[in-house]
């Protein structure tokens, strides 16, 4: 069983943060969502393990709660 | 509106018990005669436990119906008799096919290889399987099925329990030594015993139909996400005999039961699914379902078994034959303990194994609902987001769920033996035997599972070494010839190789080289006794 990383792994992470934001910019929030619903599905079978599926979930759950706390 | 023919009648006909001074006594009472019933009732029979099978009804042939029996359900009608006429009038399939819109996303296929007597599914109405059971009851000498018997009454005794039940001459009293509960999704015994179900309820509504028609659609399970015919809802289609057809059409939460029920809405509908309207309405229900359980199966000396004790969407098929499996899993136990051969507390493994099966069959059900009937904006982009990749990555179709079809529940149980070497083959532990094409010692074809029947069963293969001894060993080469190697194969099976079969062809245990002491503790174990220790 892996665990989930949580460190960098991009060699340049700023590209690929514009790479997802290239990817939504002009669309509707509607077509958003369905971009980044198929960008979910795709990369959780790419990861293929559920344990590593559910601490993703939970961190991305987890600062949720935190954004919330800090605004 | 419900015009489906009441095809058979049973006449109620007074019996010797309601005469008696005091109640009469008797080992197993099944209440209700559906497929869950009549099945436990007729596999008591047949191991020489008298049975009195009770059903309020005095015919069959009413209300909403399962019509997919899954191959391991029809090896268990096999065993009991009855699969001949089923598979004869049943329209078998294997193949399901998924749309979305009008194009063809996926096929599956529910068995892709030979050498297996019984085939993936059948569909057959339901009254023709229980008509089929209530004749193959009426063989048994030891099975008496009294129709128009109502349970309105049920006290807990030592070791017991005595019904009260009304007839149309009035009230008797029985007493048992044991109840099985086979009376359906809404039990009465369930609610004198004050049980609660627990699990969800789903609020989308289905409408269910059948129709008769002259189709050329094939034996296939055909189901639609987004039908042209139906926007944004799902379809499914089945193929029945006698020319008739199961359109299941959903609705969604806030549709009109009684409104859709209508033939000037149902007619419609269908008319724009099928291109004509050449078809005339058998039959019109609409539904709603709930994925759910009893906490316990087993309450005292009363054992609950199918629908009484769990219910599930229809998607999957996971109803009728899970029921029909827990008629199986009880029947062999509760006759070893009434014959005194194994101690009560087995019952509790069927309390243990086939609760499993339960959560086993509601997650698959509750997945399946999850992504037919999406809850939340989001829920449906999922879904929808799933169903468009399915056309251009190959794991989206997997997760494509348009209902996961049943299979048979492999137990982790302490009646098994853990496995001490290794194995490969589709043989599982606690799973039920594959099956095999093989010859028998004179030479004709039998299938595996029709030599193992319902006893406990050694299956060795000779090495040469004196081969174990039981009260049923087959002997592979001698008993049974393995002419095509489907045995070899499906067991991972070599000279040496021994198995231990459950009453209900179960895999209970296996060993590449066993000594009779392993044997005897195995058999005890499978039997209940603590620890299997001889």
């Amino acid at each position: 069983m892996s665990t989930l990383v949580t460190e960098n792994r991009f060699a340049d992470p700023d590209r690929a943060y514009r790479a997802l934001i290239e990817a939504h910019r002009g669309l509707s929030d509607d077509d958003s969502a369905a971009l980044n619903t198929r960008l979910v599905l795709i990369l959780a079978n790419h990861i293929g393990d559920h344990s590593v599926l559910q601490e993703a979930l939970a961190l991305a759950k987890q600062s949720m709660g935190t954004a919330e706390a800090k605004s | 509106m419900n015009n489906r023919k009441i095809i058979y009648q049973f006449g109620y006909r007074r019996c010797a018990d309601q005469d008696r001074p005091s109640p009469a006594r008797h080992p197993v009472i099944v209440v209700g005669a559906g497929p869950v019933g009549l099945c436990a009732a007729i596999d008591l029979a047949q191991r020489d436990i008298p049975v009195v099978l009770l059903d309020d009804a005095d015919r069959i042939g009413e209300g909403s119906r399962g019509i997919c029996y899954a191959k391991r359900t029809l090896e268990i009608l096999d065993r009991l008799g009855v699969a001949a006429p089923c598979l004869e009038k049943g329209v078998t399939w294997k193949i399901g096919k998924v749309f979305q819109r009008s194009d063809l996303l996926y096929a599956f296929d529910l068995l892709p290889e030979d050498g297996h007597k019984m085939p993936a599914f059948i569909n057959l109405q339901q009254y023709y399987l229980e008509h089929a059971l209530v004749e193959r009851a009426a063989g048994l000498p030891n099975l008496e099925i009294r129709w128009g018997n109502k349970v309105i009454g049920l006290k807990h005794r030592n070791n017991g329990a005595t019904l009260n039940v009304e007839t149309p001459e009035g009230s008797y009293e029985l007493d048992t030594d044991w109840v099985v509960a086979a009376d359906g999704a809404r039990s009465t015994l369930r609610g004198m015993l004050g049980l609660a179900f627990q699990g969800e309820v789903f609020e989308d509504r289905f409408l269910i139909a059948d129709v008769k028609m002259k189709g050329d659609f094939p034996p296939e399970r055909w189901f639609w996400f987004d039908p042209p015919f139906h926007d944004g809802h799902s379809a499914l289609l089945h193929k029945q005999p006698d020319d008739v057809w199961r359109i299941d059409l959903q609705l969604g939460p806030h549709a009109d039961a009684k409104a859709e029920q209508a033939p000037e809405r149902v007619i419609p509908r269908l008319r724009q699914m099928l291109g004509h309207d050449d078809f005339s309405l058998e039959w019109v229900s609409v539904y709603t379902f709930q994925c759910r359980r009893l906490e316990r199966f087993v309450h005292g000396r009363v054992v609950f078994a199918g629908d009484s004790a769990h219910q599930v969407s229809p998607f999957g098929a996971r109803g009728a034959n899970s029921g029909i499996q827990d008629a199986e899993n009880l029947a062999w136990k509760l006759a070893l303990v009434a014959k005194g051969e194994a101690p009560e507390s087995l019952i509790e493994s069927y309390d243990l194994e086939r609760s499993a099966a339960a959560d086993e069959n509601i997650g698959h059900s509750t997945r399946s609902t999850d992504f037919i009937a999406p809850r939340s904006a989001q829920e449906l982009r999922f879904r929808d987001s799933a169903l468009s990749l399915a056309r251009h990555a190959p794991f989206a179709k997997r997760v494509v769920n348009s209902g996961r079809l049943s299979t048979p529940s492999t137990y982790e149980t302490p009646l098994s033996t853990p496995d001490a070497d290794t194995w490969s083959g589709s043989a599982r532990l606690g799973a039920p035997l594959p099956d095999a094409p093989m010859r028998d010692r004179n030479g004709r074809p039998i299938w595996l599972l029709e030599a193992l029947g319902g006893r406990e069963t050694i299956l060795h293969v000779p090495n040469g070494e004196q081969p174990p001894t039981g009260s049923h060993v087959l002997i592979i080469v001698d008993d049974l010839i393995d002419e095509h190697g489907f045995f070899a194969q499906r067991f991972d099976a070599i000279p040496g190789s021994t198995y231990l079969v459950r009453p209900d062809q179960h895999l209970a245990a296996r060993w590449r080289h066993a000594t009779p002491s392993a044997f005897k503790s195995a058999s005890r174990r499978l039997r209940g006794f603590e620890g299997g220790h001889a």
